[in-house]
């Protein structure tokens, strides 16, 4: 027994030393800011820094090969901890959330056949392009849902994913993953939105879905500098994003939304908290 | 001479720790994807092979044999080789940089690749004397490094060939190394035993 102890306790102490002295030897001096740096970090390693993780980007920015503020995630806390961490002044970029344009849900948008393969957008957008007849729209089988790593993206009972704008952090992790590229970025301070994806023309449109663009120029014609309508769908200029809202009510087909009175029909999300209506505003 | 070529040829082809023996599957899926890495992998795999053969053969005969604790084997041996990987990760780290990223995760896994632990129980399971334990451990090491070698050259030619879409990835790396697996199997009538 005394042997096993001593033998194997031996072993071990000597492997111990060796490796102490090898630790001494070999040391990698690592720069402090970059642990602390990492620490900082929201540690999602969802790559909306353009970095692989959030090691990397800590690398990248101690090494000040990389701005301090391209960590949307973690937000203005974060980036104020960068920049002190870096001694630099905190200057981010805006904000950005991540918006689906569509409303056309199961209710409003018609199929062309019925899927019922694997429930995922993938899958179904190899088979004929899509159950849906819109070549845009959403087709609502959650794929997005899946991949945001910090729950922002609810299903509606009909098939429509709604993004919310209190917990998407601007990862763009959604955008990459939506095989019909309807999720976009947009400033976080404009919440007038054309909530469509369609390029067919207005004839095409009105006989798919109910909630569709049918480029009809109305919010051209109400506000002309915060709209611009490309291949028969109406784009919000976001530069003048404080505008736009006066062409909301006067959309023949719905299909331009202010995120102020609430979330397309079929979200739980509450309304988000603005602190400026678009009445006041204008 | 001929006793140790051989020990040395059947380690490298007939008996390929990869891919005859399916020891250390972990790296030869994980670190193939391009021949620098699995370069650099076999090396560092024939480094610790070998020192882990040396010390492992002293600890046996030795320590184990002589104070009748050859029930500890195991656990010896299993202390050593997480020593030496230890040292090879601090090594590595300091003079490559570059491959210490490219090898990630897979370079502390050795630790527990099966691969130097079954060569150290292999070789005293085969009673081999110590230089037959080096041969053997350098054929093994050697077959390591080449199955990881040809199989990263396929793989970075399956990355420029039009693969149907359900077989992308991980699906066509397992057929071929299967495929690869059975090529090393012809070379079984080589050397007997």
């Amino acid at each position: 027994m005394i042997e096993a102890v001593l033998s194997i306790g031996g072993i071990g102490l000597l492997a111990a030393v060796t490796l102490g002295v090898a630790a001494r030897k070999f040391a990698v001096e690592v720069d402090p800011r970059e642990l602390a740096l990492l620490e900082t970090l929201s540690g999602a390693n969802c790559g909306a820094c353009g970095y692989p993780g959030c090691s990397a980007y800590a690398k990248a920015v101690a090494e000040g090969k990389a701005e301090p503020s391209l960590c949307t995630p973690g937000g203005q806390s974060t980036l104020e901890k960068i920049a002190h961490i870096m001694g630099v002044a905190a200057v981010g970029a805006a904000p950005q959330v991540a918006v689906v344009l569509c409303q056309g849900d199961n209710l409003r948008a018609a199929a062309k056949y019925r899927y019922l393969g694997v429930v995922d957008c993938v899958a179904a957008q190899r088979i004929a392009d899509g159950p849906k007849i819109c070549p845009g729209g959403c087709l609502g089988l959650g794929t997005c849902a899946r991949v945001c790593p910090f729950g922002a993206i609810e299903m509606t009972s009909e098939g429509l994913a709604v993004i919310s704008r209190e917990k998407c952090t601007g990862c763009r992790k959604c955008v990459g993953a939506c095989p019909r590229q309807v999720i976009a970025m947009t400033p976080l301070d404009a919440t007038v939105h054309v909530l469509c994806n369609s390029h067919d023309k207005g004839a095409a449109v009105r006989k798919y879905c109910q909630v569709g663009c049918i480029a009809c120029m109305i919010c051209k014609k109400t506000v002309p500098e915060a709209y611009v309508i490309e291949d028969f769908l109406a784009k919000v200029v976001y530069e003048h994003y404080q505008e736009s809202g006066a062409a909301v009510e006067k959309c023949p087909t719905k299909c331009i939304r202010d995120f102020v009175d609430g979330y397309p029909e079929g979200s739980r999300f509450a309304p988000p908290v603005v602190p400026v209506k678009r009445q006041e505003a204008v | 001479m001929t006793e140790l070529l051989l020990i040395l040829v059947g380690a490298i082809f007939v008996n390929n720790f990869v891919l005859s023996r399916f020891l250390g599957i972990c790296p030869f899926l994980g670190v193939s994807k391009k021949v620098e890495t699995a370069l650099g992998m076999g090396m560092a795999v024939t480094f610790v092979m070998t020192i882990a053969a040396v010390v492992t053969w002293f600890i046996q005969y030795f320590i184990l044999i002589p104070f009748g604790i050859e029930y500890l084997q195991t656990i010896a041996f299993i202390l050593v080789i997480a020593s030496l990987v230890q040292l090879v990760e601090m090594v590595v780290q300091k003079t490559s940089p570059v491959l210490y990223q490219a090898l990630g995760i897979f370079l502390p896994l050795i630790t527990t690749n099966c691969a130097v632990l079954g060569l150290a129980v292999l070789n005293i399971q085969k009673e081999y004397s110590f230089l037959e334990s080096v041969i053997f451990a350098l054929g093994a090491a050697l077959g390591f490094t080449l199955a990881m070698v040809l199989f990263a050259g396929l793989r970075e030619r399956i990355d420029l060939s039009p693969v149907p879409a359900s077989f992308r990835g991980t699906a066509i790396a397992l057929i071929t190394a299967g495929l690869l697996s059975l090529a090393f199997m012809g070379f079984a009538g080589l050397v007997k035993g």
